[in-house]
């Protein structure tokens, strides 16, 4: 009887797969589905390319930027900047959560002020950073620092704040001092949320590499996306947004490993609700 | 056996009018005139302990028994120093502590053990927060998990034991520095009754091991007496101290004990004092 119903293992596996994370298959069939009416679309009704590039037109231009040397220097360029504008925003919001964590009257001193910094879009912002860095890296760094600092900053402050009574109460009756309490509780149980910090930092980061090059630039993606967009080469552009999509999904994906090396000790971050 | 019942009766028919007990053996820890007076939001003031004088012999085992409201968490907390005190003294061999003490073991109700450190590192915290001599004292930590029957777990994570396994690594810690007092706070009150105990029999070997002395806190009767050389008897608004009862039930102590007459005599004497006070919870 049951031999009547085994199936082959190769489509045992799929249908396995299928039950247990639908998802994945539906969003590969999904990715298809689209891509495939796009192209379809653009063809059937003859899109001109400098309004509608074709999926196919787009990954030609990617591999052809793939090989130029110029393309690729853009793109370091642009990782370089988000790199380093991540590293100075995501160090400067955790020293100064770390401290305002600390003290509470200087959060409540400080707190409202850096509120009102950061309602102020920092696009708007960039055109000065630019007047005051000039037109190379350095205002792009400071331009991309100041939109990853706060997500840092804010879930740092939270996350301080995140310790269980109990824990402290422990410390404390073991005649632990400020410092000691500080590292051995207080920052393990502000890490969680530190990373949540970090991970949205990190693809902010991103964008604020490339708004800092659209205000004014000599190299980078965003610059590289504005010459194209000049010359009409949409598929060209195109394929940076593909580039920067997997940068970005890329930058996510090496930090929620480093969270999971670090913070071993909890469930990744998709199935709990924490903090900002 | 009617003997020590008649004895039992004899020496607590009347409830001791004055509270203030002194131990026999050297005295370890006296606390003379304990107040506290809570201020609550309105401004009223709650008084949650009210002259509380009580001594503890080196090697005692004395529990401490009353409804909830009693204010016997409050006089641990303020033993532990994580709570201060309105009026009174504290000493500790004749030194007066005032704050947190090197002196002091303290297993919580909950065994608050901290996540990312692993078993052995979660007993060795005392060791670093006091910086004692690691090496040496690491040793000690292997041993007492050994004695609790942990030996194996020492590189595992807390998310990995049971809560009956945690609350023996909570006792480790407690001991791992050699302090002259263990203070309880109600430390298996989460637990089932099953595994409760059995930690009620595994304190008491390792209490015969170390001979530390050890305060616990605890709203079952039964458990009280069970593990007492002494019961502290509190009631509630203001807490105070209404009773100490000394327990002659020999030792090692052993689970049939809890069915003989004499451990069913104390917890009689016990629980009028709770029906006077207004119940227990």
């Amino acid at each position: 009887m049951d031999d009547v119903r085994t199936v082959p293992n190769t489509s045992r596996r799929f249908v396995d797969i299928l039950h247990e994370r639908p998802e994945v298959i539906l969003s590969i069939l999904l990715f298809i589905v689209l891509i495939g009416g796009w192209e379809l679309v653009v063809r059937v009704f003859d899109v001109p390319k400098i309004i509608v590039p074709a999926p196919s037109a787009v990954i030609v231009s990617l591999i052809d930027g793939l090989r130029s040397p110029n393309f690729l220097y853009h793109f370091w360029v642009t990782f370089f900047e988000t790199m380093v504008g991540f590293g100075l925003g995501a160090s400067i919001g955790l020293l100064l959560g770390g401290i305002i964590g600390q003290f509470p009257l200087l959060e409540r001193t400080l707190y409202p002020y850096v509120v009102a910094f950061q309602t102020i879009p920092k696009v708007a912002v960039a055109p000065i950073i630019v007047i005051w860095f000039g037109y190379g890296i350095s205002s792009k760094v400071v331009i991309t620092a100041t939109i990853a600092f706060f997500p840092v900053l804010a879930n740092t402050i939270v996350g301080l704040r995140a310790t269980p009574l109990d824990q402290l109460e422990l410390l404390v009756a073991y005649t632990a001092n400020r410092w000691q309490t500080f590292w051995k509780v207080k920052v393990p149980q502000a890490l969680p949320y530190i990373f949540v910090g970090l991970d949205v930092a990190i693809v902010l980061a991103v964008i604020g590499a490339i708004v800092g090059e659209f205000v004014g630039a000599q190299a980078g993606l965003g610059y590289l996306i504005m010459q194209r967009n000049f010359s009409m080469d949409m598929a060209g552009t195109f394929a940076i947004l593909v580039v920067l999509s997997i940068m970005g999904m890329a930058l996510h994906g090496i930090m929620q490993m480093i969270q999971r090396r670090i913070v071993f000790w909890m469930e990744p971050a998709e199935d709990r609700v924490m903090g900002a | 056996m009617t003997a020590t019942i008649a004895r039992v009766e004899r020496r607590y028919a009347p409830p001791p009018f004055n509270p203030t007990v002194s131990a026999d053996g050297e005295v370890l820890i006296e606390i003379n005139g304990l107040n506290k007076i809570y201020h609550g939001r309105d401004g009223a003031a709650i008084h949650a302990l009210s002259g509380i004088n009580l001594s503890v012999a080196d090697g005692e085992f004395v529990t401490i028994v009353g409804p909830s409201g009693c204010g016997k968490s409050t006089l641990l907390k303020i033993l532990t120093g994580t709570l201060r005190k309105t009026a009174g003294r504290i000493t500790i061999r004749d030194r007066e502590i005032d704050g947190p003490s090197r002196d002091l073991g303290i297993v919580f109700q909950a065994p608050v053990l901290l996540p990312w450190r692993t078993i052995l590192e979660n007993v060795m915290l005392p060791i670093e927060v006091q910086r004692l001599d690691a090496p040496k004292f690491r040793e000690r930590a292997r041993a007492l998990l050994r004695l609790v029957g942990l030996q194996g777990f020492e590189d595992k994570y807390p998310g990995e034991l049971s809560g009956g396994m945690q609350q023996r690594v909570g006792i480790c810690r407690a001991l791992v520095h050699d302090p002259a007092l263990l203070l309880m706070d109600e430390p298996f009150g989460a637990l089932d009754a099953m595994t409760r105990e059995q930690m009620n029999l595994e304190l008491l070997r390792i209490w015969q091991e170390n001979r530390k002395t050890v305060m616990l806190v605890t709203h079952s009767i039964p458990e009280a007496v069970f593990l007492a050389d002494r019961v502290v008897v509190m009631s509630p608004r203001p807490g105070r101290i209404t009773d100490v009862i000394e327990v002659d039930l020999p030792r090692p102590r052993a689970l049939s004990m809890i069915n003989s007459t004499a451990f069913g005599h104390y917890v009689e004497i016990i629980r009028t004092h709770f029906t006077a006070s207004g119940g227990i919870d």
